[in-house]
């Protein structure tokens, strides 16, 4: 970087890169920073010792979870997740986060301290490339060698998270720029001029749009995480325009909340374990209207046969997410938000109305689907199902403000079916990439924005170990977050996908020598609680929530259990399993299709 | 695809359709990684590269341009160009291939060894071709020869016979027809 970088600024003063970045971050309205010290990030950890309270450092137990608890945090409150780490192994660390906030558009600002200028390159100890390492998982980064950047690039590194489609920003800070002196303002203007996403949608295209909706027969609203990041008023908008039109809703994993579950025009999560209803909508809709989603393969399945009679109008603020993998009729590049007010105001203005005549067919037909009840699962009174003991949890804890994360697996696909949430910014899931281990650091950072909410865990046995260390986080900082394992010994989903595949030869995804998580809480000063009993299990979850330290909850449930329904990886919509065509299953997938995964 | 016949009217499978080779423009900020951004975006998502040329166009403004040869489908063709477009340091992409008419040439040293009549016939030929003698010795010369690839490749293809040593080029630019710029 050069010192052209720098717009003009107001006169400054003079402090050091490390006070520079402590005075970014609180103007930039950070409260929270998740990190871990290290030898080059020394200076700036010395800066956040001397500040007076402007920022709240919360020291993590691995870079990972930092990233992680960043995009909890993120998540829960629309506001940027910061994180500090060391050169070397604390950048490396945290590149399983940064990829996470990447695949899943988090904003998140990760500043990594860098062996001083004069070594980079010669190999120094903890030095890596971290620009280098970092730069296909990140939305930009830097390298700052010239103190006189470092302002520019603070604040230029917020605006470029937070603004078009969120992600992950890495500023790589030198631990020679860290002790040097600079003058700081804050620049009035970012250095790169050609960044500038296009946020207001072309009014014609969505006068195009409305003109479509209006001669819809089978019309659909696939919404996605979009709406989530585009804000709250996305999410209000989104429900006045499915009120106005009456069309049905389903939305992917990364949109849940968006609009309210327990709304009639509800058709639950749509893809490879969604509704049988959601999923035979969106195979026999002759209008698809997708806002803030991708057409990602977990949702499409087969490609060529995927919603074969809909036209297609695809809202989104990423060009390069439209006619990705399916093309579409209708683009409209913009922020959801913006796109929902137009939409929202043409349809007020009252000179289009919906065929309510093909709708009323459409949705004696949707209540068909409905009605076959895709989620039922044979109940039990000697072994506790994984389906009710969800059911339980959300019903126990739905009058509450409550906030979920996941780990990755069968229990994160039964959450999203059976959890139900009426709000944004409730659910913090690992899409994209699927990361597991997500749940618990998440939960530590969603708990620290909200210290009065319930922040619950729904892990299973195998993802939780994987970021387990974090429990002493949320020790430390009193973060009474509980941790809800589902329990059945086994990596549940590759199991699943062994049963289906591998003629269930079920290679290394038994869970073997757990831990008794009863005594792991206690080891962490925590709360243990063991349930196996379905009769015991109400009781059991009350006494969790009344807990209020953090708790683990290690929930025995049926060892055997599959994720239903569920699309076989290459076929379409409508070749859909349910549960009690389990025995069926074997014939269920053909050869092209075991290739996908 | 799985089985089954498809009732689509989707575009049949990427294989199916037909290769196209574009020429993309690309104006980058130049500051340091630049390259290595556009490069990583195309090995990281599998896109091809047939040609790369970089220079600062605009000093000023620190401004680079890059000039892609790519190939690729119709589908991910505009996918290329709109991966690149939300690179942060970049502004503009253009497809030289579809804005209109654009002009393209290439640069390339050609190396001819040989004696007597072969160096009669290298001369004859490079005048020809418009190709110029940079460098002269009793047994050998340098050519320069610009133009469109295809006229570089039939020079080569010439000196082969010759005694052709070596080949250096510079990859293709590209500049739009008429009064106006990118």
């Amino acid at each position: 970087m050069t010192t052209k970088k720098a717009g003009a600024s107001a006169p400054g003063r003079e402090m050091t890169g490390a006070e520079m970045v402590i005075e970014a971050l609180a103007e930039q309205g950070v409260e929270h920073i998740f990190g871990y010290p290290g030898g080059a990030v020394l200076p700036i950890y010395d800066a956040l010792f001397q500040q007076s309270n402007r920022l709240q450092h919360v020291l993590v137990r691995h870079e990972q979870g930092a990233v992680h608890a960043a995009e909890g945090y993120a998540r829960s409150t629309g506001k940027v997740g910061c994180v500090l780490v060391t050169s070397g192994p604390g950048a490396t660390n945290a590149v399983t986060g940064l990829t996470d906030a990447l695949c899943d558009s988090i904003p998140i600002v990760c500043i990594t301290g860098q062996v001083p200028t004069h070594l980079i390159g010669n190999d120094a100890f903890q030095e890596c490339d971290t620009v280098g390492i970092t730069r296909p998982c990140t939305k930009y980064n830097y390298l700052v060698k010239n103190i006189a950047d470092l302002p520019g690039v603070l604040h230029e590194a917020f605006h470029i998270a937070k603004s078009g489609r969120p992600g992950p920003v890495v500023v790589d800070i030198p631990k020679d720029i860290q002790f040097a002196k600079g003058i700081y303002s804050r620049p009035k203007e970012n250095a790169h001029k050609g960044y500038k996403p296009k946020i207001k949608g072309d009014l014609d295209r969505i006068k195009a749009a409305i003109e479509m909706m209006q001669h819809a027969k089978r019309p659909l609203f696939y919404t996605g995480g979009g709406i989530i990041n585009s804000g709250p008023e996305a999410s209000k908008l989104l429900r006045e325009l499915v009120k106005i039109t009456g069309f049905p809703i389903t939305s992917t994993l990364m949109g849940l909340g968006a609009f309210p579950a327990s709304d009639p025009k509800w058709l639950g999560m749509l893809g490879m374990h969604g509704t049988w209803e959601a999923n035979w909508a969106m195979h026999d809709c002759d209008l698809m209207v997708c806002i803030g989603a991708r057409f990602d393969d977990r949702i499409t399945g087969r490609l060529d046969a995927f919603a074969p009679h809909s036209r297609k109008i695809h809202v989104d603020i990423d060009p390069s997410s439209i006619n990705k993998n399916v093309k579409v009729d209708l683009p409209i590049i913009g922020d959801c938000a913006h796109v929902l007010e137009d939409m929202v105001k043409l349809w007020r203005a009252g000179t289009v109305k919906p065929d309510k005549k093909a709708l009323a067919d459409w949705w004696t037909q949707i209540e068909k689907w409905r009605a076959r009840k895709s989620l039922a699962y044979k109940s039990s009174k000697e072994v506790i199902k994984p389906q009710y003991a969800i059911q339980r949890l959300f019903e126990l804890t739905k009058d509450r403000e409550v906030y979920v994360t996941t780990e990755v697996g069968q229990h994160q696909m039964w959450a999203a079916q059976f959890f139900h949430f009426d709000q944004p910014n409730r659910w913090m899931t690992s899409g994209g990439l699927g990361t597991m281990g997500y749940g618990l650091p998440a939960a530590v950072g969603v708990q620290l924005a909200h210290p009065n909410a319930l922040v619950v865990d729904i892990a299973g046995e195998a993802s939780v170990q994987m970021t387990m260390q974090e429990m002493s986080t949320a020790v430390q900082y009193h973060l009474p977050i509980k941790i809800f394992i589902l329990n059945n010994q086994y990596m549940g989903m590759v199991r699943q996908w062994q049963e289906l595949l591998h003629g269930g030869r079920y290679s290394e995804s038994y869970s073997h020598s757990l831990p008794d998580f009863v005594k792991l809480a206690e080891a962490y000063q925590a709360v243990g609680i063991r349930c196996d009993k379905p009769g015991e299990l109400d009781a059991a979850i009350k006494e969790m929530i009344n807990v209020k330290k953090p708790v683990i909850f290690d929930c025995v449930v049926d060892q055997s259990e599959n994720c239903f329904p569920m699309i076989p990886s290459g076929r379409a919509h409508n070749e859909m399993l349910l549960g009690d065509a389990a025995e069926s299953i074997d014939e269920a997938i053909t050869e092209e299709g075991k290739v996908m995964v | 695809m799985a089985n089954g016949t498809s009732t689509s009217h989707y575009p049949a499978a990427p294989s199916a359709q037909v290769i196209e080779s574009h020429t993309l423009c690309v104006l980058v900020d130049n500051e340091p990684g630049v390259l290595a951004r556009v490069i990583g975006l195309f090995s990281g998502r599998g896109y091809n590269i047939d040609s790369l040329t970089v220079s600062e166009t605009e000093h000023q403004k620190h401004l680079s341009r890059i000039t892609i040869v790519t190939r690729g489908t119709p589908m991910v063709i505009e996918q290329i160009k709109n991966q690149l477009e939300r690179l942060v340091p970049i502004h503009r992409v253009i497809d030289m291939t579809v804005s209109g008419p654009a002009i393209q040439r290439e640069l390339a040293m050609v190396k001819v060894r040989g004696k007597g009549d072969d160096r009669v016939e290298a001369l004859r030929l490079a005048d020809a071709f418009r190709a110029r003698v940079i460098d002269a010795g009793t047994e050998s010369f340098v050519f320069e020869i610009t133009g469109a690839s295809d006229k570089i490749e039939s020079f080569i293809a010439l000196m082969l016979p010759i005694g052709l040593v070596e080949v250096s080029r510079t990859g293709i630019v590209a500049i739009q027809r008429g009064p106006d710029g990118m």
